[in-house]
């Protein structure tokens, strides 16, 4: 609302998604915009839904209000349903096509959610779904899952390629930055593709 | 020291090397935590640091640092100055020597705790100043002139940042690092640090006449700010102030308090040039009744006229909404959003193979039909398996089982509570469960750590906050020393003897202890421990769901038959309990 671009990720905790906001806050920092984001802490990280805020170029607080983000990375499709409705008019979901059942499916005995009901459930929202998985994989190591999201984020984000990418050597272990580097090339192609 | 990008907390904690601070202490506490947790895990430190026991006890070590001259910093959450309030109280009277702040984190919408208290009322009990800090750059900020406010008024200063100024990130610029005196020296001045009666009466007298002077000052430091715009005005605080920000059309006046106490003077002569003030604020109507006292022929609006909320936390949409019902003029106005209804919720759960699960597993089992108090940590999520009755504060697991236990006839009563809570503030109410005949048994769930605030060492885990080697204390050794006869360890992990011991426990009367010892699964991982996975033989599970009603979440079901996933950490339970034998480690890969 304030011409920042706010990008909102989701995930299930233990995810990554904290890796993958901070790719965007230390992008900010080498483009010398300001940024504010906010995320979750404590107990809900034991497998909770987690979210992290991520407002980029902004100056005031770090929450992103319904209906005004520009974009929401999920890592999992039911959290992608779950935060839909912060997404604005206009802005774009990417969700990498993995769904973990919470367990409160099983104990409480309700309906377990599928990858299909859940796109159903989205159609008429502007999303484009990416195995993000099988793409860190390919890359060489599941964990870089967070890096395939970022990179096929990447050509929305009003932040240059070469930061991002310097963003993403500053936040990851040395030794495995090949296979991150290697994970978000292939996000972004996944997104050209999905976009042609 | 140039911008940096950090979290709200490590931006406190940088504020704290600036101001030259050389004793920090405090008791972990979401959102409070990753201050010392910052400040410990930095190579070279040139200041005393500290988990302490509790709150009032790190309090208390910090009031002797700072008698003795040294600049100190205690950290809590809010709940934790309820712990810390005796000495809070009367320190306001005592005073300070060297400067002290404490910190303590308010959790608005109550994200990882047991309620939305607001410290701000304690700074007003005690008279002391109270900092705000609206977002990361003051948080950083206000550290240096918060020391230096101490050693003016020699009062503690309460500095209150929120969930969402502790964990947002931004860019922040942060100051030059400042080495403060290793070592001090205590002068003893008795009228002062000795509250007998006829002390603490001249000491009430000196605190009461500071507190026209430090309003005046916190003015002068341009802590609270105003700017006059027009004859409509937004009042505000905290985190909101930024939402604020955001949203306020430029036609509308704002204020914004940073600090406490407000001067009145410079409240009323803002408030008077308006037609109407909103007050802005998240939690309780701190600022709001000030500005009632101080106002005459102003419509306010705020909490007390229904206005705007008393309980959770703000967004800007938030703000703009109860702006626009006060008929203040916005920038902008939000689309009205409601999230899908009719989800499955996914609250946090306990780890795959986390040891508390198989133990409120056979406590189940054993003591069915039993009261299950319960504590604070990771284990109250032991509420998913309806092992946990009540949960209060730290520690009342034990007295409230005992007060329980002394009310009712045929009610079996079983209290769990982690080590470090237990180390807490569980051992006095252990000790009166056994010096007044309670009829409890007591399970220690003792993972070694202090899991949920992020796994923050403790006198059980083997070292110290700096990672110094430390021998570990017996928990058998303090129970029996309490006087508590049955005294057993477990491993939680081996179902059968666990189910003996509980077995034991519950054929006797008085207060049984059973210590379930088993280290974090986290804690484990991250010290490079290997485990072998399982999984599930296809061929031979039946589909009866026993496995998969014990709730770990490597488990999952597919076509009417259970399956493990990777994060399985084989902590061989689901095995023990399949009547079938289908589950079982997986072959080597
Ligand atoms: S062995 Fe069974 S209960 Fe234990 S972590 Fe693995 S799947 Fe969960
Ligand atoms: S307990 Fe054994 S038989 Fe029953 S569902 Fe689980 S794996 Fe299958």
């Amino acid at each position: 609302m304030n011409g920042s671009f706010d990008v909102l990720i989701v995930g299930v905790g233990g995810q990554g998604t904290i890796l993958a906001s901070n790719v965007l806050g230390e992008a900010c920092l080498i483009e010398n915009k300001p940024v504010r984001a906010a995320e979750t802490h404590g107990m809900a990280q034991r497998g909770g839904s987690v979210e992290s805020h991520v407002r980029v170029g902004c100056e005031f607080g770090p929450l992103i209000s319904p209906g005004t983000a520009d974009l929401i990375l999920a890592f999992d499709m039911l959290e992608a349903l779950r935060a839909s409705h912060f997404l604005k008019e206009g802005g774009l979901i990417i969700a990498s096509l993995q769904l973990i059942v919470p367990v409160s499916v099983y104990m409480k005995k309700l309906d377990p959610p599928t990858i299909q009901s859940i796109r159903n459930a989205l159609m008429g929202k502007d999303a484009i779904f990416i195995d993000a998985e099988e793409c860190a994989v390919r890359a060489g190591s599941p964990l870089t899952t967070n890096m395939v999201i970022i990179g096929a984020a990447s050509p929305l984000i009003p932040l240059s390629l070469s930061s991002l990418k310097k963003a993403v050597a500053k936040r990851v272990p040395a030794k495995t930055l090949e296979i991150n580097d290697r994970a978000f090339e292939i996000g972004r192609e996944e997104y050209l593709k999905a976009k042609s | 020291m140039g911008r940096k990008y950090l979290l709200g907390n490590e931006a406190i904690a940088h504020g704290c090397l600036s101001a030259g601070v050389s004793f920090v202490c405090g008791y972990p506490g979401t959102p409070s935590s990753e201050v010392i947790d910052f400040l410990r895990s930095r190579e070279e430190r040139d200041y005393y640091l500290e988990w302490s026991i509790n709150e009032k006890v790190a309090l208390e070590n910090a009031i002797g640092a700072s008698w003795s001259g040294l600049r100190s910093f205690c950290t809590m959450k809010h709940v934790g100055l309820n712990v810390a309030s005796d000495p809070f109280m009367t320190l306001a009277y005592t005073g300070v020597k060297a400067g002290l702040v404490i910190m303590s984190a308010d959790d608005p919408f109550a994200h990882s705790s047991q309620n939305e208290q607001d410290s701000r009322n304690y700074a007003k009990f005690a008279k002391v100043p109270c900092f705000d800090p609206a977002n990361i750059q003051e948080s950083h900020d206000m550290i240096p002139v918060a020391f230096s406010l101490s050693e003016e008024f020699e009062l503690p200063v309460l500095f209150r940042p929120t969930t969402r100024v502790c964990h947002s990130k931004g860019d922040v610029e942060i100051g030059k690092n400042v080495s403060g005196p290793k070592k001090g020296h205590f002068e003893r001045d008795v009228p002062r640090y000795v509250v007998v009666p006829v002390n603490t009466r001249e000491l009430h007298k000196k605190l009461n006449h500071k507190q026209s002077s430090l309003k005046k000052r916190i003015i002068e430091l341009g802590l609270n700010t105003s700017e006059v715009r027009g004859d409509t005005a937004v009042i505000s605080s905290g985190v909101s102030a930024e939402y604020v920000r955001e949203v306020l059309h430029d036609s509308v006046s704002f204020a914004k308090i940073g600090a406490y106490p407000i001067d009145e003077d410079w409240l009323r002569s803002f408030v008077e040039k308006h037609k109407r003030v909103v007050v802005i604020e998240e939690l309780d109507h701190v600022i709001e009744s000030r500005v009632r006292e101080v106002a005459c022929n102003v419509i306010i609006n705020g909490k007390m006229d229904g206005k705007v909320p008393y309980e959770g936390e703000f967004a800007p949409n938030i703000v703009s909404s109860i702006l626009q019902s006060c008929n203040i003029k916005v920038r902008c106005s939000y689309p009205a959003r409601t999230p899908v209804q009719g989800l499955p919720p996914r609250p946090a759960i306990l780890c795959a193979g986390c040891a508390h699960r198989a133990t409120f597993y056979s406590i189940k089992r054993v003591y069915s039909n039993a009261v299950y108090p319960s504590d604070i940590g990771c284990y109250t999520l032991g509420l998913q398996l309806d092992a946990v009755d009540t949960t209060v504060c730290m520690g009342a697991s034990i007295t409230i089982g005992t007060g329980i236990s002394h009310s009712t006839e045929d009610q079996n009563v079983i209290c769990t509570i982690g080590d470090s809570t237990f180390l807490h503030s569980g051992l006095t109410g252990l000790l009166n469960a056994v010096y007044n005949d309670s009829d409890i048994t007591v399970v220690i769930l003792d993972n070694r750590t202090t899991a949920m605030t992020g796994h923050q060492p403790n006198p059980m885990s083997g070292c110290d906050a700096c990672g110094q080697p430390k021998e570990t204390i017996s928990l058998d050794a303090l129970s029996r020393s309490c006087g508590v006869k049955f005294v057993e360890t477990i491993d939680p992990y081996d179902l059968m003897a666990t189910r003996e011991v509980l077995e034991k426990a519950k054929k006797e009367r008085g207060v049984r202890v059973i210590i379930a010892k088993a280290s974090c699964v986290i804690s484990r991982r991250r010290s490079g421990g290997k485990s072998s996975r399982y999984t599930v033989d296809i061929d031979r599970c039946n589909g009866c769901g026993s496995c998969i009603r014990f709730g770990c979440p490597a488990l999952f079901w597919i076509d009417d038959q259970a399956h493990i996933d990777n994060t399985c950490t084989g902590c061989t339970v689901c095995e023990q309990i399949c009547p079938q034998g289908a589950i079982r480690k997986e072959a080597i890969r």
